[in-house]
């Protein structure tokens, strides 16, 4: 009986690992407009709208080739419309296909914002493809895709050290890089101490999930006008980093407004005078 | 619940018999009762079997200790009849260093029969590591190995250790220490007193590029605070043991400190995080292996560690 059993457990382990090595591995050359994870989004996300595709123009995206760290991938998205076209860039959105929850980020921009660039990291687990779509102020939406293979051996999402980031939660540095002049775009970095948990890690002894709690809501002022509001998903990694730029008309105080899963705010503000 | 474990483990037996054959592992003794599988200085990856880190059993009057049980359970099998073959004496202890797949997976190996399975000891820190991991280890065995790993199959260790432990074997002591996060947040070493044998796991790397997988900066402060064992001889994580100490700890110290000058550098020139790692990746880096799989990942990791400096 106890044997019976033991055997049909074995039985059914086999059937699982047989099923399991037939999925196949992605590969860089797999046309990513078929990825099932994509069509998934792109119907919920932009259900009846067409995205072109970009051609070297509006919208990049730089990444590794490969996650050199599985739980901090740099990823900077880019966008650059041409001499003369009077469209601006509404909205950014980070799609990591094959990560438990595929949309990482959207990040709309107000016409303060200047130039419509992020730079940020996220955690990257498997080969997949990395998608940044650009929704234009006409409405028409540029989508670029990259790539990215996954990293080998002992790499994982998870941050390094959560007791350390949670110790210091919500601990925030606001700085700007180079020199900030009235009416041109000012590089900024925004970092925020934070373990991001996903929510997907189970406890052993009590057969509980550790609840999600990750940082879901950036906003970016300066001198009490919105420059660029971020919805987050745990795919940023632990400790979450933003650069962006904004436009500054005079002087002013760069706000940052963070809101966690668990409700827990933080902010932070630096005081600018930009030169003429 | 015993049912199911006995039927992972039967499986993952049979699975890996009929692929491959059973492993054969060998052991050195290289100090009286203290005994040492060399895993391969290569990445965590199939085509190796997943042998790539340092094993230890330490044996005793009384019973025997498994310093990390290797990369995947057909390894953990293979030690543990290696272990049978030197010493008639049970495994009452399975020790885990840190929470990496190739330290841990061989775990689910000893824990059959229950009745006289051994107790799992780690870092205190290693449970909730390991947990949030697991889905991930699962992944990539499935992955890069094609081998389906049951939840049920990451055995997670319940002796916790929040600074040191004492174990006793029988006739010899064994001194854990749980260190604060260095390689990784969860690293513990092992001494046995009577050999003077210091097990230092994944602390230190020789000839294998060291990972940086915790805190740059905390693992500097933890090498000092090593170098005040009185050992003999050294076990690494990964590479050949020496009895050249503290000496063996020099050429692990020197590339983290150059990876801390330059990463600082870096940081002074407002290079962004992609702009320091290409930079920083470009560096000779004499004497090492592996340094094309870790060292763009070492300075990423110390980049985001780096950068909330004053």
């Amino acid at each position: 009986m106890n044997r019976n059993n033991t055997v049909k457990g074995c039985l059914a382990l086999l059937l699982w690992v047989l099923a399991g090595t037939a999925a196949a591995q992605l590969k860089s050359a797999d046309n990513p407009e078929a990825s099932p994870v994509w069509l998934k989004v792109q119907a919920s996300l932009f259900a009846g709208r067409t995205i072109a595709p970009a051609r070297g123009d509006i919208v990049s995206i730089e990444a590794p080739a490969r996650a050199e760290d599985a739980a901090i991938v740099p990823m900077a998205l880019r966008t650059r419309l041409p001499a003369g076209d009077s469209r601006h860039v509404d909205k950014l959105y980070l799609i990591i296909d094959n990560n438990p929850s595929p949309i990482a980020a959207v990040f709309d921009f107000a016409r303060g914002s200047g130039q419509a660039d992020i730079e940020t990291r996220v955690r990257v687990d498997e080969y997949t493809h990395v998608r940044a779509i650009a929704e234009l102020s006409d409405g028409s939406l540029v989508m670029a895709t990259r790539f990215v293979k996954a990293s080998g051996g002992c790499s994982a999402p998870p941050g390094k050290d959560p007791q350390a980031a949670l110790a210091s939660l919500g601990k925030m540095r606001l700085r700007v890089d180079g020199d900030v002049r009235r009416g041109q775009p000012v590089l900024a970095q925004l970092m925020i101490s934070h373990p991001n948990h996903s929510g997907l890690a189970m406890d052993q002894s009590t057969r509980q999930y550790t609840p999600a709690h990750f940082v879901r809501r950036v906003a970016i002022s300066y001198a009490g006008v919105p420059v660029l509001t971020a919805d987050l998903d745990f795919a940023i990694s632990e400790n979450p980093n933003l650069r962006f730029h904004f436009v500054p008309q005079g002087a002013g105080e760069l706000k940052a407004e963070v809101v966690d899963t668990q409700d827990l705010r933080f902010e932070s503000a630096l005081a600018l005078v930009p030169a003429r | 619940m015993r049912t199911g474990l006995a039927a992972v483990v039967l499986s993952l037996l049979c699975c890996s018999a009929s692929a491959a054959g059973p492993l054969t592992l060998a052991l050195d003794e290289l100090a009286p009762g203290v005994y040492v599988h060399r895993g391969l200085v290569e990445d965590w990856l199939p085509g190796n079997g997943g042998d790539v880190a340092n094993l230890g059993v330490v044996v005793g009057e009384r019973c025997v200790a498994v310093i990390d049980s290797g990369g995947t359970p057909a390894l953990g099998a293979a030690l543990r009849a290696a272990i049978a073959r030197t010493t008639p004496l049970p495994v009452c202890y399975v020790i885990n260093t840190h929470a990496h797949p190739d330290h841990v997976l061989g775990n689910v190996a000893f824990a059959t029969p229950a009745e006289t399975a051994p107790r799992f000891v780690a870092h205190a820190r290693l449970p909730a590591a390991l947990a949030a991991r697991a889905p991930y280890l699962r992944n990539a065995m499935q992955r890069d190995f094609g081998i389906a790993l049951a939840p049920a199959a990451i055995i997670v260790p319940t002796v916790l250790v929040e600074r040191r432990l004492e174990l006793d074997l029988g006739g010899r002591t064994l001194q854990l220490d749980a260190w604060p996060t260095a390689h990784t947040n969860n690293d513990l070493s092992v001494f046995d007193s009577r050999t003077r044998t210091l097990f230092l796991a994944d602390l230190l790397f020789v000839e294998h590029l060291p990972v940086l997988d915790g805190s740059l900066r905390g693992w500097l402060q933890v090498l000092a605070e090593l170098r005040r064992f009185d050992a003999a001889l050294v076990v690494p994580g990964h590479g050949a043991p020496s009895t050249h100490w503290p000496a063996a700890l020099d050429a692990e110290e020197g590339y983290l400190r150059l990876l801390l000058t330059e990463t600082r550098a870096a940081l002074r020139d407002k290079s962004g995080i992609q702009q320091a790692v290409d930079r920083i990746g470009r560096l000779p880096l004499p004497g090492w292996r592996l340094a094309e799989q870790f060292h763009r990942r070492n300075a990423t990791a110390a980049y985001a560690e780096l950068e909330w400096e004053e």
